[in-house]
């Protein structure tokens, strides 16, 4: 069984994001960039599975420009055999957006034919929460987002939810897409011999037509401003006078 | 054309991340309907019905709609969604969920977490952590929306008397079954919707110092109890109860952090909260710089003081 796993290029989560002064965006330029964290996760589990002998061969996939290739080698170096980008334009008005990603993912389940597909909960720079199950959605597969337990058994996945209040256990058949959350697993440190080695393995570069998918942007960006800020506080000297803000100038105890 | 309300309910009542969205989609179209789809759900619908500015509660109700599973409730949102120009979600993870699932399949766009309603094309929603905003507009015939429900007024749950009219429930995909659910019982309000939070971070150092030291303060103020991804990380409080940007978002009247640094990630769930309490013995705590009343002390003595204080 193969799994594909996607993996996204963002700003790196520790990064204090500039909004540009002309409310065209933020500022990515000179900026570090990372694999979003959740996709990393998404990659150890596709990784672990192979490990434990129920995948055969893990297949890493980005969409983006061709500064995506940088993720892959991670991806790769990470324990994936190999890489597909799905290149798209570098114009800084492009914006590639999360239905886009979904219909060449579903182009790529189309042609790899994979048991499995893991990726991310959320990017943490659209924050938005949705290429998973659109993925799902398109391919007509049962999708489970925010897991944090998986196991597979002739066929079926068992996967455990992270869910308000707690978790919920679901059964599904293969294919099918999961989403990954923070207690997955914790992956691995890339050691420099494996980032040696992912070097060597194939990474294919394909363009969004090859696979016959429209990526035009469906919601237009009108304009992006910083969020108000909030007034500075004060620093108080001891709970004593921390109560008595409370109770008599906040009035919120 | 109206705008539908997928609602988020526990089959005998309607839960309250429903009525902010119905306040959105009033925003969005003249006229709401709200979709109850679930299993013995007849008391939630009832509810529903009453809730003010909702013209028609639409009921279905069936075994495949028992557990809430996406693949189900998307097929009986997309049996709907042909009379509406919004369909609204909240975005909990039981939104979060569906959402996309019926945006794909109706070939549009999903505009996530919104938290404001510009126009009915237009609208704005956080990005990066909260660290910015972006406007953004719909080309698409159908919106689907998640709401971000701190950011909208609730609807009232009283004063409405909408017909409820109802609709076959969909058949079971045969995709993915529900096996079981394990949900902590707490007597606590719940994080989302409560007035105060009591939140604590990585300097707790354990899960025992964690609920030992934060429990009292909890029960003292009838708080929540909220923490940090690094808390959460390390073990010391379960996954439900993170606050931030992949977590949850929470705007209390009162937000005490205990021995939390303040990392971006964190401050994107807790910024909007009316009063921020940061209790912290490192003065250099990026949390100050966001909170109302900061307090450089160690919350190991400062917060059983706090408890002691009459």
């Amino acid at each position: 069984m193969k799994i594909l796993v996607a993996v996204k290029r963002v700003v790196d989560y520790n990064v204090r994001v500039r909004v540009l002064a002309d409310a065209s965006g933020v500022d990515t330029k000179n900026v570090k960039m990372s694999m979003n964290p959740f996709d990393e996760i998404a990659v150890e589990e596709a990784v672990r599975l192979k490990e434990q002998g129920l995948a055969t061969e893990v297949i890493a996939v980005s969409c983006g420009t061709s500064q995506c290739q940088e993720t892959l080698r991670t991806a790769l170096a990470l324990g994936a055999d190999r890489a597909i980008l799905v290149e798209t334009s570098a114009d800084a008005d492009f914006e590639l957006q999360p239905l886009a990603v979904a219909k060449l993912l579903n182009a790529l389940v189309a042609r790899e034919q994979p048991g499995l597909v893991i990726l991310g909960k959320q990017a943490i720079d659209d924050d938005a929460n949705q290429t998973g199950q659109m993925l799902a959605a398109l391919a007509n597969m049962p999708q489970a987002t925010c897991v944090s337990k998986v196991e597979l058994t002739d066929g079926q996945a068992r996967v455990t939810r992270e869910i308000d209040g707690g978790q919920e256990v679901l059964s599904m058949r293969l294919p099918a897409v999961l989403t990954a959350d923070l207690r997955l697993n914790e992956p691995r440190y890339v050691t420099l011999p494996n980032i040696m080695k992912a070097k060597k393995k194939p990474l294919e570069t394909i363009k969004p037509e090859d696979l016959g998918v429209d990526v035009a942007p469906r919601l237009k960006t009108l304009k992006v401003v910083e969020p108000a800020k909030r007034k500075a506080g004060v620093k108080v000297t001891d709970v004593a006078a921390l109560l008595n803000k409370l109770k008599n100038e906040a009035k919120v105890i | 054309m109206a705008s539908l309300v997928i609602a988020e309910h526990n089959h005998a009542s309607i839960l309250g991340a429903t009525l902010p969205t119905v306040t959105a989609a009033a925003q969005c179209a003249g006229e709401v309907h709200i979709l109850v789809a679930g299993h013995n759900a007849g008391p939630a619908a009832a509810a529903a019905a009453h809730i003010a500015g909702v013209s028609k509660v639409i009921h279905a109700d069936g075994e495949s709609l028992a557990h809430g599973l996406a693949e189900n409730v998307a097929q009986q949102v997309l049996a709907l969604a042909g009379n509406y120009s919004h369909i609204l979600f909240a975005a909990t993870p039981s939104g979060k969920n569906i959402a996309p699932r019926v945006a794909a399949s109706l070939d549009v766009a999903q505009c996530s977490d919104i938290t404001k309603v510009v126009s009915a094309d237009t609208f704005e929603r956080p990005v990066y952590a909260g660290n910015a905003i972006t406007t953004v507009q719909s080309s698409d015939a159908t919106r689907v929306l998640t709401v971000r429900t701190t950011a909208f007024g609730a609807a009232a749950s009283l004063g409405g008397a909408a017909a409820v009219e109802t609709v076959a429930a969909v058949a079971d995909s045969g995709l993915c079954s529900w096996v079981t659910s394990e949900i902590a019982k707490s007597t606590r309000p719940d994080l989302s919707a409560a007035r105060t939070i009591v939140s604590g971070g990585r300097a707790l150092g354990s899960a025992e110092h964690f609920d030992a030291v934060l429990t009292p303060l909890a029960d003292k103020l009838g708080a929540a109890i909220g923490a940090s991804r690094a808390a959460v990380d390390a073990g010391y409080a379960a996954n439900d109860l993170q606050v931030g940007q992949t977590g949850k978002i929470v705007a209390p009247e009162l937000y005490v952090a205990c021995g939390i640094s303040g990392a971006i990630q964190h401050l994107a769930g807790m910024k909007d909260a009316k009063v921020i309490v940061a209790i912290n013995k490192d003065a250099e705590a990026p949390i100050f710089s966001v909170a109302d009343y900061g307090l450089v002390e160690d919350l190991f003595v400062a917060v059983p003081l706090w408890v002691q204080t009459a």
